[in-house]
């Protein structure tokens, strides 16, 4: 037991010392790790930012549910309780036909003509439930359930809402949230595969520079935790001070030019909210570029080594 | 100590073997020269011997190991048990002389104050003393040799194994290296030592083993360079 502490031991500072003593080459590697750790961080903050944005426009998606005049107040709420038992609702909003009116007035402030039409006519608005579904993909559950009979026969002709050329629009809003999502994920794992693979490549190269070293600390007889544990250990420090420097770059990127960035968002990017993303999970956000460059550094060593470790011996 | 029968080793069949029926004994404490010309056979026979290569055919027991039944697992430990001296040093480049030799006992989990006690001895015995913090880089061919040697000796192994030690070294020097190998045999090790240094194959007056075309040409007690 205690020879393998002191076998632990030395694995652990000879990594360290090798760190120190093929600096420039360590740096080189520790910078290419930033690189690309930065790219992935950058793209996981472009992403909740961007789906961040798609959520906001998802959220003002509603089906409506326009009531009889003959429905009654207790009757409405009864059924806007039903409908809030859904598992797919959000929310749901009840107004009625007063309520309805001025949403409505609000709604047109500008239009002077529609306002006094809808007083003089005695409030044609009807009674309204708004629904919400907490995802768009659940508003064909949301207006099947809507539509049965005994809920249909409470509501206007046009109700629910979810047809037409509001259907059309919700459709089209709902297929591109959803591509926007997948195109998001899909853009972390690309940018994730490649910053992994020029990270093997790195450390690939480094150690492939000291391969003459390899074997002959094999032909000297060690073992081969022994002599792949420095090299292990030295990937592990690349991983964590690349983790490091790569948020601490995002950190001075969001401080030193958060109004510049602001001014080229493309309307597109809230940087605000990828800001307010980044600083609410800096920690969160630390530890698992700590996590990924570690367990690549790791793996990449692991597997960069072993064929260097392979004993020359084929079978008779 | 060293146990071959019939030894076979063929890299490639349309060249023929490397090695053909191979057989020799080395008893304990003795110090054997192997002579040979280059692609004779030499350096695959001590590949064999630390178990770098793996034989086509044939036997090999050393100091009890049968090689037939030694996993890929126990070659590290096999290894451990050898001394050996490249004609190339093979020495890391990034550590100093003295990390050079401590080498070969960190990988045997020996203690730090084992370690600090043996290698200025082994360091002193080589005539290294005082230059325990040179880098490999900064020393001459002779002295990179002489802290293989120490490397290989400081686990005081049973069995020896120099191959060409004096083949990059002035006379001085490879008689220096020599020199150590005798000492070092007089102690109780069993070397076998490869050379074409007909000098010293004559002055030594050991039991010399020539090699020619893959075969045991002639295996001589007390004798001079011949082929």
């Amino acid at each position: 037991m205690k020879r393998r502490f002191i076998t632990l031991g030395r694995i652990i500072r000879t990594g360290m010392v090798n760190f120190v003593r093929g600096l420039w080459l360590a740096l080189a590697a520790v910078a290419i790790m930033v690189i690309t750790l930065t790219i992935i961080l950058f793209s996981v903050i472009v992403n909740a930012t961007f789906g961040h944005t798609v959520d906001q426009i998802a959220n003002q998606v509603n089906v409506s549910v326009f009531l009889k005049d003959n429905v009654s107040d207790t009757q409405a709420k009864n059924f806007a309780t039903s409908i809030r038992g859904q598992a797919d609702v959000k929310r749901v909003d009840y107004l009625d036909k007063q309520q309805a009116q001025i949403a409505f007035i609000n709604q047109n402030g500008g239009n002077q003509t529609l306002q006094s039409a809808v007083v003089e006519t005695g409030n044609p608005i009807p009674a309204t439930i708004h629904v919400f579904p907490r995802d768009l993909n659940d508003i064909v559950n949301i207006n099947k359930f809507l539509s049965q009979s005994k809920y249909k026969s409470l509501q206007t002709s046009g109700s629910p809402s979810y047809n037409g050329d509001r259907k059309k629009a919700i459709d089209n809003i709902t297929h591109a949230t959803n591509i926007l999502r997948r195109a998001g994920v899909a853009a972390v794992i690309l940018f994730a595969f490649i910053s992994v693979l020029i990270i093997f490549n790195t450390i690939q190269m480094a150690i492939f520079n000291r391969r003459d070293e390899i074997q002959i600390e094999r032909l000297l007889g060690a073992s081969t935790t022994f002599i792949r544990g420095p090299f292990v250990v030295e990937s592990i420090i690349y991983g964590i001070l690349s983790a490091i420097v790569s948020v601490l770059l995002i950190n001075a990127l969001f401080v030193t030019a958060s109004s510049s960035l602001q001014a080229t968002s493309f309307g597109l990017l809230d940087i605000a909210y990828s800001q307010k993303f980044f600083e609410a999970h800096y920690w969160i956000l630390l530890a698992a570029q700590l996590g990924l460059g570690i367990l690549i550094g790791t793996a990449s060593s692991v597997i960069a080594t072993r064929r260097y470790l392979k004993f020359k011996t084929p079978k008779k | 100590m060293i146990l071959l029968d019939r030894v076979t080793k063929t890299y490639n069949k349309n060249l023929g073997p490397a090695l053909d029926r191979v057989s020799l004994h080395v008893e304990p404490k003795e110090f054997v020269v192997v002579i040979g010309q280059s692609g004779a056979g030499k350096s695959t026979l001590l590949k064999l011997l630390t178990r770098e290569e793996r034989p086509s055919s044939g036997k090999i027991i050393i100091g009890g190991i049968d090689y037939d039944k030694l996993r890929d697992r126990d070659i590290p430990i096999l290894r451990r048990k050898i001394g050996v001296v490249f004609q190339d040093f093979k020495l890391l480049p990034n550590r100093t002389v003295f990390e050079n030799v401590a080498f070969a006992l960190e990988i045997v989990g020996a203690s730090k104050r084992e370690i600090e006690s043996t290698v200025p001895k082994v360091l002193d015995i080589v005539n290294l003393k005082g230059k325990e913090k040179r880098m490999p880089m900064e020393l001459s061919g002779g002295e990179r040799q002489r802290v293989a040697i120490a490397r290989a000796i400081v686990r005081q192994p049973k069995i020896l194994i120099a191959d060409e030690p004096t083949g990059n070294l002035d006379p001085k020097h490879a008689w220096d290296v020599i020199r150590v190998l005798e000492k070092i045999n007089k102690f109780g090790t069993t070397v076998l030592l490869t050379t074409h240094n007909q000098d010293i194959v004559n002055k030594l007056k050991r039991r010399v083993v020539t090699i020619e075309h893959g075969r045991v040409a002639s295996d001589r007690a007390n004798a001079s360079y011949k082929i």
